[in-house]
């Protein structure tokens, strides 16, 4: 027996970015023409893959859309278990989706400036692959180290003195924060003895008195460090002006980190904190709902307080992440699931609005000096061409009418994927999951802030725009590349999609959701995955098992 | 035993805090490095302290958990260390790379005004 071929897709996300990058690195910036398409391709086979693992795990073909791959054969709590739900087989569309905008928009420019930028794009994406997919917190902690250093490499791509300044802050808040990560994962081994979430999960339960107590503060500390990635207030300081100095392609990925710190929340929380977690059950929900709150009022008064494009993002950014912690804290499935449509809409749309920043600049500046100065600075010979001949006619307008679109798209305005989400928080906000039960405070008091950090978030946007394109005084329209527009496009039809197919989106998202409030039925499975029998062991006899280890 | 080793890591910790709340960017390094090590003793008392016990079992034996120490901190700490020491390289060199692009070593890339 061995295992089925679809078994393996699990560890594609993970592999595949990884060798790709290692090909990537010896080649000198001559090759970038080849550098660029093997990217691509990698890319491409990573959407395959994320599309393959929904249809695996969605389409009945894997029992309880579970799909489990013990690495190195180990069985489930001694070695690291890799699992695909429906969840983690989304967010590997969504990172494929906008590592493929964001790698279109490098073509012509950013690309070919700096030398290494398609491998660190490659181990990013290895990094944000795995943190969906592993089910063992050191194994995160590796990869979310992968993604960091990776990053670190990226926001300084097209090296000057704003990107340094804003590295050393986020390099030094990084590092502080994966001290955190251990101590936290340190303090939850030496009190249940096992580091596999599933394990996990089924021993806080029998946790009490000291142990329960120093449990709760390993997993707050661990919290802090994800709280720091997704940019909770007060952790999130260093996010607008990293956002505001990393090139464009890059933000992009950012943009997507921060998610992944929500996610894990989501995953972490709801599995070890469910119903069923004893004296543990719902810990630390209303710190994530109130934290969350706070990080809303911060985004929203941030926003309004900037009048660069760049930090304008950072905070649209931060008040998702704020919105996304504040659903999650708030403990109610059918919000869990409008929060991933906003999570995914959310993402989007600031993700296209940070790649049209840059060609909004050129209306300013006409010839963008902070790339010759980069140029300059990194010796690039052969200069990139430059973006004329094949320019994109009528450029003010597409430029105009997206900025709109994504205005839309981040206030929460209809008729795009930003009013969608909105309405399908307030409907669940206003229907308890008990029928006929009264809504809270803290409900009334998050609808409250979500339809004003909205409304915030039109205002700064329309003074943006008016001075941008109106009262700019630009006669001649900006030089805009064909390949720096269709990643921009790509998103924002993707988010038209989103609204029209709105439907079978939410019953995917309710089941994904569903999954994720029934730990048990993951723990059960998880723990009794089968592993492979080696060559040597005699047909029909079980592979050897060790006892479980004993909790120190 | 357990007092000075607890001793010993809130003290490394939190001169290492200390540190990374200084303006300079080597103070700031020194300060991480001082935590990361102080995190490293962390993890490696979380797998409790032995004196005189192996974290390896010989071949062919049926082991006794008693006698052994418990082998999976020290893995830990192996892969801790290692990443730790190439992103704290990696902020070396931003930090050197800050020190000549703006020619000061203060980690907000000018010095304050007076």
């Amino acid at each position: 027996m061995s295992l089925h071929w679809t078994q393996h897709l699990i560890l594609v996300p993970v592999l595949l970015p990884l060798l790709v990058g290692a090909a990537l690195a010896p080649l000198t910036q001559g090759w970038h023409r080849l550098k660029y398409w093997l990217s691509y391709a990698s890319l491409l086979g990573l959407l395959a893959t994320a599309l393959a693992l929904i249809f695996m795990t969605d389409g009945g073909h894997w029992q309880d859309g579970m799909g489990i791959y013990l690495a190195a054969n180990w069985s489930a709590p001694f070695g690291i278990a890799l699992l695909a739900d429906r969840l983690s087989a989304l967010m590997l569309l969504l990172t494929a989706v906008l590592g493929l905008a964001s790698l279109h928009f490098t073509r012509t420019r950013w690309g070919r400036i700096g030398v290494h930028y398609h491998t660190l794009f490659q181990f990013l994406l290895m990094g944000i692959n795995g943190a969906f997919l592993t089910h063992d917190l050191f194994n995160l902690f590796v990869f979310f180290e992968v993604m960091l250093a990776a990053s670190y490499g990226l926001v300084l791509h097209g090296y000057n003195a704003e990107r340094i300044r804003a590295s050393m802050q986020y390099i030094a808040i990084n590092l502080a924060a994966a001290l955190l990560f251990l101590l936290g994962t340190a303090l939850i081994y030496a009190t249940t003895g096992t580091l596999n979430m599933a394990d996990l999960a089924a021993r806080v339960p029998l946790l009490a008195g000291d142990e329960l107590a120093l449990f709760k503060i390993g997993a707050s500390v661990l919290a802090l460090a994800f709280l720091t990635k997704g940019a909770m207030w007060p952790l999130g300081f260093w996010l607008p002006t990293t956002y505001a100095a990393a090139s464009p392609p890059v933000a992009v990925m950012l943009v997507l980190m921060t998610k992944v710190g929500a996610y894990v929340v989501l995953r972490l929380w709801l599995l070890i904190f469910s119903d069923n977690a004893g004296g543990a059950a719902g810990f630390g929900g209303d710190a994530l709902l109130y934290g969350g709150m706070a990080t809303i009022v911060f985004g929203a008064a941030g926003m309004l307080s900037t009048d660069t494009a760049g930090r304008m993002a950072g905070y649209g950014a931060i008040i998702s992440s704020g919105t996304l912690l504040a659903v999650i804290g708030y403990g109610q499935p059918t919000l869990v699931t409008a929060g991933i449509y906003y999570l995914i809409g959310s993402t989007v749309a600031v993700a296209a609005f940070l790649l049209l920043i840059e060609l909004i600049d050129r209306i300013r500046t006409p010839r963008s000096a902070m790339l010759a100065l980069t140029m300059e600075a990194f010796a690039v010979e052969d200069a990139p061409d430059e973006p004329t001949g094949r320019g994109v006619p009528a450029a003010m307008a597409f430029l105009s009418l997206a900025f709109a679109a994504c205005a839309l798209m981040i206030a929460g305005l209809p008729p795009l994927s930003g009013f969608v989400a909105k309405f399908s928080m307030f409907h669940a906000l206003l229907n308890p999951q008990v029928a006929g039960a009264a809504i809270p405070t803290a409900g009334w008091v998050l609808m409250t802030l979500i339809i004003l950090s909205g409304l915030i978030a039109v205002i700064s946007m329309m003074r943006f725009g008016v001075r941008t394109f109106w009262a700019s005084g630009a006669t001649e329209p900006p030089k805009v590349h064909r390949s720096e527009v269709a990643p921009i496009l790509f998103l924002l039809a993707l988010s038209v999609l989103m609204t029209v197919q709105a439907n079978p989106l939410f019953g995917y998202l309710a089941r994904a959701s569903d999954d994720i409030h029934r730990p048990g039925n993951y723990i059960g499975r998880v723990l009794s995955a089968p592993t492979v029998p080696g060559p040597g062991s005699a047909p029909g006899l079980a592979p050897a098992t060790l006892s479980p280890q004993e909790a120190p | 035993m357990e007092l000075v080793i607890s001793l010993a890591i809130g003290i490394v910790f939190g001169s290492g805090i200390w540190l990374i709340l200084r303006p300079r960017s080597f103070q700031v390094l020194a300060g991480l490095m001082l935590m990361s090590y102080a995190v490293n003793l962390f993890i490696f008392v979380m797998g409790r302290l032995w004196v005189d016990a192996p974290p390896l079992t010989p071949a062919g034996t049926t082991p006794n958990p008693a006698l052994l120490a418990d082998p999976l901190p020290q893995a830990l700490v192996l892969t801790a260390i290692v990443i730790g020491f190439a992103t704290t390289a990696l902020y070396l060199v931003v930090m050197i790379g800050s020190r000549g692009l703006t020619g000061t070593d203060h980690v907000d890339g000018k010095e304050p005004e007076l």
